[in-house]
């Protein structure tokens, strides 16, 4: 893991209306690797998540304030165009959406609308390529007209994975990927961020304890709109320094 | 129907609703009653109220009943009818009210006198609908005796003061239902022309562009179109389109009348924008929010999103909007007569006035027809070729919309 920084966030505040679901966030989120978010429901892990590619915006009523570069740039500068920094943030949601379009048409729809490719060709290499990545090339590369929607859930989330990765993001966000998984598709999907993170940047909200301390290399633990500790994940599951992170990794809040 | 009898339907009412309420109260008491003095803990099989509700069906069901019975079996004994109509539902109260007691499972009996009451009266919406299409089929078969279906199907020539052929008989005129099923072809492709773009792009805007103040003051307006009476639609393509398109094509050199099957067309696709509009943006709306949550996150703008990942979702309901709009326009009648004019052309053309199958149908029944002719017989026929018509699309649309459903769900 390289000590590079991705992200620089300050004072990221974000407001629902009146309510104000983040008071100030400051965090460095490093380049390689995986920083997993947790804390207790509604503390607003969803919503810091949604900052980085600047999501919230779809919600009507979110207001942001503060600061988040990327690599030194102000991803909330006037000038900078959202879908052009989602084509650099890739994200993965909790419930696997693929499009109801053919396997193919999913993985090929972000290279299509940013023209990343110039002939059939590249297109077909390129997608078997993302399929591969997200392992799911061997189970679908003859069906590949099929609906995306009739895959089961762990291959739809897969394909989701496939479609984020098929731009080539810099960073993955995903929020909590497994979910709506089986515990082997789940062992499937975190053997792939394992596999990924040695490229992207991936930031990852859980709910499972145990997932957060397999996966990630660094832990952030929220509570009510605050970040309360942030360390390397070793150190947040042994030896925190905070008493409610301390109770929430052993079970007592939550 | 005598006066009285208006009164005694009135008194059942009032009778069946103070038993609903004397019964109940009894119960009440007695519940209280038992609570008080009985044997611990006695329980009541059906609440209080049921007791209430068992006493308000049975007198007005016993009610109503003798009343049809008597005027059905005794006509004008009037008096007898009254008396017995009191007699019956006091009986029903009294026996209910002697059955008050813990045991008595009137719950069950007033379930399954809403089961009953609910099934006779969608019953009654069914035989009515199955009425009116059996004596539209059977009226139309005594048409199609005077006139083969087949040259009614496609006769050319529509004119039911004149013989269709020389050696015919037997038929007073000419009806071969062609210009009139074209015209209405006509009218209704120019009113989808009308309002299917324009609806869609409205239901676009509501759904994925307007802020939702914008939204919210945007659709009551559209949807006040929908209330506007037809009849007013009709003078406004009468008194203003229909100049206004004569006035425009006398500037062009073609001489158009000012009842034109453009005209009708035009406000009668006016008419439909809000059933297009509102139900199409349902639709969207309908859409789940994920697919659209993937698509920006992966970049896409918002018009990509619409087209290549939205509208595709909603294109099964959209079209079942459409078809739901093409036949209201199809069975729109006032609009047509008052813009479209009478003239039963065999035309394709949108600048002559043609007639429909609506107003064909207005024009055989209305000033004195003599009901067994073969004039009259041929609105019933026209009728049916109507209904088949309207049928079919909402078959179909509504086909459509349930496989929306299913594919939106999974
Ligand atoms: N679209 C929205 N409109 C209004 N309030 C919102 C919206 N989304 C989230 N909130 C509020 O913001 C706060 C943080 O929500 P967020 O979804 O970020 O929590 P979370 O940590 O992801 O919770 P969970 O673990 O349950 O997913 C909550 O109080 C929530 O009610
Ligand atoms: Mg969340």
């Amino acid at each position: 893991m390289t000590d590079k920084i991705k992200f620089k966030c300050r004072n990221v505040r974000v407001q629902y209306g009146d309510l104000e679901a983040l008071h100030g966030i400051d965090i460095d989120i490093a380049d390689r690797g995986v920083t997993a978010f947790i804390g207790p429901s509604g503390c607003g892990k969803s919503t810091f998540l949604r900052a980085f590619n600047r999501m919230n915006e779809t919600i009507g009523g979110a207001k942001f304030s503060g600061q988040i570069l990327m690599d030194g740039e102000d991803i909330y500068d006037p000038s900078l165009d959202p879908v052009l920094l989602r084509a650099r943030v890739g994200m993965v949601f909790q419930k696997p959406n693929p499009f109801p379009k053919s396997i193919y048409d999913n993985v090929a729809y972000g290279p299509r609308i940013h023209g990343l490719t110039e002939t059939q060709a590249e297109l077909d290499s390129l997608v078997e390529k993302s399929l591969r990545r997200a392992g799911l090339w061997e189970e679908v590369k003859d069906r590949l007209t099929e609906q995306g929607t009739d895959l089961s859930g762990g291959q739809q989330q897969r394909l989701v994975i496939a479609r984020a990765i098929a731009i080539s993001p810099e960073v993955i966000l995903m929020d909590e990927p497994a979910s709506a998984l089986d515990p082997i598709a789940t062992a499937r999907l975190e053997a792939l961020i394992e596999e990924l993170k040695t490229r992207y940047c991936i930031i990852i909200v859980t709910h499972s304890m145990a997932q957060a301390a397999r996966v990630s290399d660094k832990t952030a633990f929220f509570y009510e709109g605050d970040l309360i500790e942030y360390d390397d994940t070793e150190k947040i599951f042994t030896n925190p320094d905070n008493q409610r992170t301390q109770d929430y990794i052993t079970g007592r809040t939550g | 129907m005598e006066i009285i009898q208006l009164y005694t339907l009135l008194l059942i009412g009032v009778l069946s609703i103070g038993g609903f309420a004397y019964n109940r109260n009894v119960a009440r008491a007695s519940v209280r009653a038992l609570r008080q003095s009985g044997p611990a803990e006695t329980r009541w099989h059906s609440h209080p109220n049921y007791h209430g509700y068992l006493t308000g069906w049975s007198v007005a069901l016993v009610g109503f009943g003798l009343f049809i019975i008597f005027n059905l079996v005794f006509p004008n004994q009037v008096a007898l009818q009254t008396v017995s109509i009191l007699l019956g539902t006091s009986l029903a109260g009294l026996l209910v009210f002697k059955k008050i007691a813990p045991a008595f499972p009137a719950r069950i009996y007033t379930e399954r006198f809403i089961k009953t009451t609910l099934l006779a009266l969608s019953g009654l919406a069914i035989l009515t609908t199955f009425g009116i299409v059996f004596s539209l089929i059977f009226e139309s078969l005594r048409f199609f005796a005077d006139v083969p279906l087949f040259d009614f199907l496609t006769g050319l020539k529509w004119s039911p003061q004149t013989a269709v052929r020389s050696d015919q008989i037997g038929s007073s005129g000419a009806f071969g239902a062609v210009p009139v099923l074209l015209g209405t072809f006509i009218i209704m492709a120019i009113a989808i022309g009308v309002a299917g773009p324009v609806g869609l792009m409205i239901a676009i805007y509501l759904s994925e562009y307007a802020s939702r103040r914008m939204r919210a003051i945007v659709k009551p307006i559209i949807e006040i179109l929908a209330g506007i009476p037809t009849v007013v639609f009709g003078f406004f393509a009468l008194l203003t389109v229909g100049p206004a398109i004569r006035n425009l094509t006398d500037a062009l050199g073609i001489a158009v009348p000012t009842q034109s099957a453009l005209s009708a067309g035009v406000v009668m696709g006016v008419m439909i924008i809000p059933l297009i509009s509102s139900l199409s943006d349902d639709v969207i709306n309908a859409v789940p929010r994920s697919l659209r949550d993937g698509a920006y996150a992966l970049g896409a703008t918002k018009s990509e999103t619409m087209k290549q990942v939205i509208f595709p979702s909603a294109l099964p309901g959209i079209m079942a909007a459409f078809l739901l709009a093409i036949s209201r326009a199809i069975g729109e009648t006032m609009i047509v007569v008052m813009a479209a004019g009478r003239a039963a052309n065999l035309t394709g053309n949108p600048f002559e006035s043609v007639t429909t199958v609506t107003v064909q149908i207005v024009a055989l029944l209305t000033g004195g027809p003599e009901f067994d002719s073969t004039k009259t017989l041929a609105a019933f026929a026209l009728g049916l070729v109507l209904f088949a018509i309207t049928l079919i699309l909402n078959i179909i649309a509504l086909r459509t919309v349930r496989k929306y459903r299913e594919v939106s769900l999974a």
